[in-house]
């Protein structure tokens, strides 16, 4: 036991996976399509359908690595995503964590009404930072957003690109231990993106674990050294990123 | 070496768990800035939105005073109780933090579904932020309300410095009331439709625009038993400190005090027991 958690060349681990299943149980509803679907009047229009989402999911994410999450539409990513932060439950199975990891959501505690300026104050709060952090940040966020002459107009003005940005400004304005990016680099235009993948490489410098969840093989490629692939709900595989996404490209 | 030894060994911890209770009130008082910012940014985006804005705040009850004035000033000719226009005045503008404060709570987790799934925060601040933003609308009517009833002959003196402890029994009741209905609104959606129903039948049972004093004179143990009614309890003492015609009934003091606590503790502990249940579809 005291050999592996010494290896010099792997970080502490700091998330942990244990066989995890996260079955969703909804109602179906509306009538099925094809007639001969169709089961009696009772059971017509809803029936509970079980979502096996995800199927025994492990691995162990360690300090100083930056993980791409890949796999086709509807694979599981999101949700395994959401579990590792505790927000959608495990059925089975265990996630095990350092410090809680936050996923890059801090656009739903931001109100469109509001302008930019209140909203990075109202979302640093929301992501558990001080007034006094956030006041001492706030230049720097502006800048990074690169939106001042807008920052004094209300977020339902801008456009999809300009919220990404701001979103995305706010969010890793926190210092993360471990962060999560679904998707929120797509939006953003080609300079931003580059912006913002330099950036998840600084947090990772400064011995923080990010996770990357994208389709664009050369955002994975430019920002993680470890790739995982999950097809429908299983760990497809998972190592050194060239070789993962050699493999998933040749898949389809 | 198995992933719970590896887990222990490296000191992680099990992620989703409830934190215990003591744990979880402390963390709520150290998000109150994220609260408060929230009412204040929440009342602030209300008012740019409509062209009226803050104006909204008081117009709403005055409109309500107006119409239930017109309607059951006619109905009850005969019987309305004494000083009828600051009576009715008091009873709804004080009906409205409490059935804002309701109904607001009952949504406060239910409509901000997309907020609980993408950040973890302490699921209590948002009910609390509800009933702090309407606390805040509800000075700009309280003192439309000292206006109003100095209009009719109120005169202020001392004793209105009791509206300090009234309000602040009255917040608290609401709170505790606004958590009951956050989590009873996550078990059972279709609740949140049956909530306007029961914010109005305690609105016309809590004597808004009659003194349920003098209708139940003739049942005493009626009387009695009512003399329990938190916002009957709310009015009574308002209209006592404000009005000649009415005194202060000194016993719905404590009574009112009990209900504060009793559902302030009651709502807190019962909404915390499903922290991990907010936000989740399944
Ligand atoms: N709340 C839910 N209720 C029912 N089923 C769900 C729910 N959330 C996800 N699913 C199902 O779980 C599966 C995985 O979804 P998930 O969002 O994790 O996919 P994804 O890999 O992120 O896809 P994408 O690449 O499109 O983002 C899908 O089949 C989806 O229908
Ligand atoms: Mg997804």
């Amino acid at each position: 036991m005291a050999e592996r958690t010494e290896k010099p060349a792997e970080g502490r681990p700091v998330v942990a996976c244990d066989d995890v299943h996260v079955e969703f149980r909804t109602l179906a509803t509306g009538k099925p399509i094809k007639p001969s679907m169709s089961s009696g009047l009772l059971q017509r229009g809803r029936s509970l359908r079980t979502v096996h989402a995800l199927k025994g999911v492990t691995f162990v994410a360690r300090a100083n690595e930056s993980i791409g999450i890949i796999g086709t539409n509807g694979s599981g990513k999101s949700t395994l995503m959401r579990t590792i932060t505790g927000l959608t439950p495990a059925t089975r199975g265990a996630v095990y964590a350092k410090s809680r990891p936050n996923l890059l959501g801090v656009g739903a505690a931001l109100i469109p009404d509001l302008s930019g300026g209140n909203n990075i104050i109202l979302g640093g709060l929301a992501m558990g930072m001080e007034r006094s952090e956030i006041e001492a940040q706030y230049d720097e966020i502006v800048e990074f957003t690169g939106l001042e002459d807008f920052i004094d107009m209300p977020m339902r003005t801008y456009s999809s690109g300009m919220s990404a940005r701001l979103k995305f400004a706010i969010a890793t304005a926190k210092e993360h231990e471990i962060l999560i990016v679904d998707e929120a680099l797509s939006v953003g235009d080609r300079d931003f993106q580059k912006k913002s993948e330099k950036r998840i490489r600084d947090i990772r410098e400064r011995a923080g674990t990010v996770f990357l969840v994208s389709h664009s093989m050369r955002s994975i490629r430019d920002t993680c050294n470890r790739t995982i692939w999950i097809e429908k709900g299983e760990l497809r595989a998972d190592g050194d990123t060239d070789a993962v996404v050699k493999e998933y490209e040749q898949h389809r | 070496m198995s992933m719970s030894e590896l887990a222990a060994a490296n000191s992680l911890e099990r992620v989703g768990a409830r934190p215990s209770f003591t744990d979880y009130v402390t963390e709520v008082w150290r998000r109150r800035d994220f609260t408060y910012s929230l009412a204040k940014y929440r009342i602030q985006s209300e008012n740019e939105r409509n062209r009226l804005g803050m104006l909204w705040v008081v117009l709403r009850p005055i409109l309500s005073a107006m119409v239930y004035g017109l309607v059951f000033g006619l109905i009850l000719a005969g019987m309305r109780p004494a000083n009828f226009v600051p009576f009715l005045i008091i009873g709804v503008f004080f009906l409205e933090f409490f059935n804002t404060s309701m109904n607001g709570g009952a949504k406060s987790i239910i409509s901000n579904t997309a907020l609980v799934q993408s950040l973890p925060f302490p699921r209590m601040v948002l009910p609390i932020a509800t009933v702090l933003q309407n606390l805040l609308n509800f000075m700009p009517t309280l003192l439309l309300m000292f206006v109003l009833t100095m209009l009719w002959g109120a005169r202020p003196n001392l004793s209105w410095f009791l509206f300090i402890p009234l309000i602040a029994l009255f917040y608290l009741f609401n709170q505790g009331v606004a958590l009951i209905f956050a989590r009873l609104t996550v078990h059972v959606r279709d609740l949140s439709q049956f909530v306007p129903f029961i914010s109005r039948l305690i609105f016309y049972t809590s004597g808004v625009f009659f003194d349920p004093r003098t209708v139940l004179e003739p049942y005493p143990t009626l009387q009695a038993v009512y003399a329990w009614h938190p916002l009957n309890e709310v009015l009574a003492i308002a209209r006592g400190i404000l009005l000649d015609e009415y005194s202060i009934p000194w016993d719905y003091w404590w009574k009112l005090a009990i209900w504060a606590v009793v559902i302030l503790v009651v709502g807190t502990v019962f909404f915390w027991k499903a922290e991990e249940r907010y936000g989740r579809e399944n």
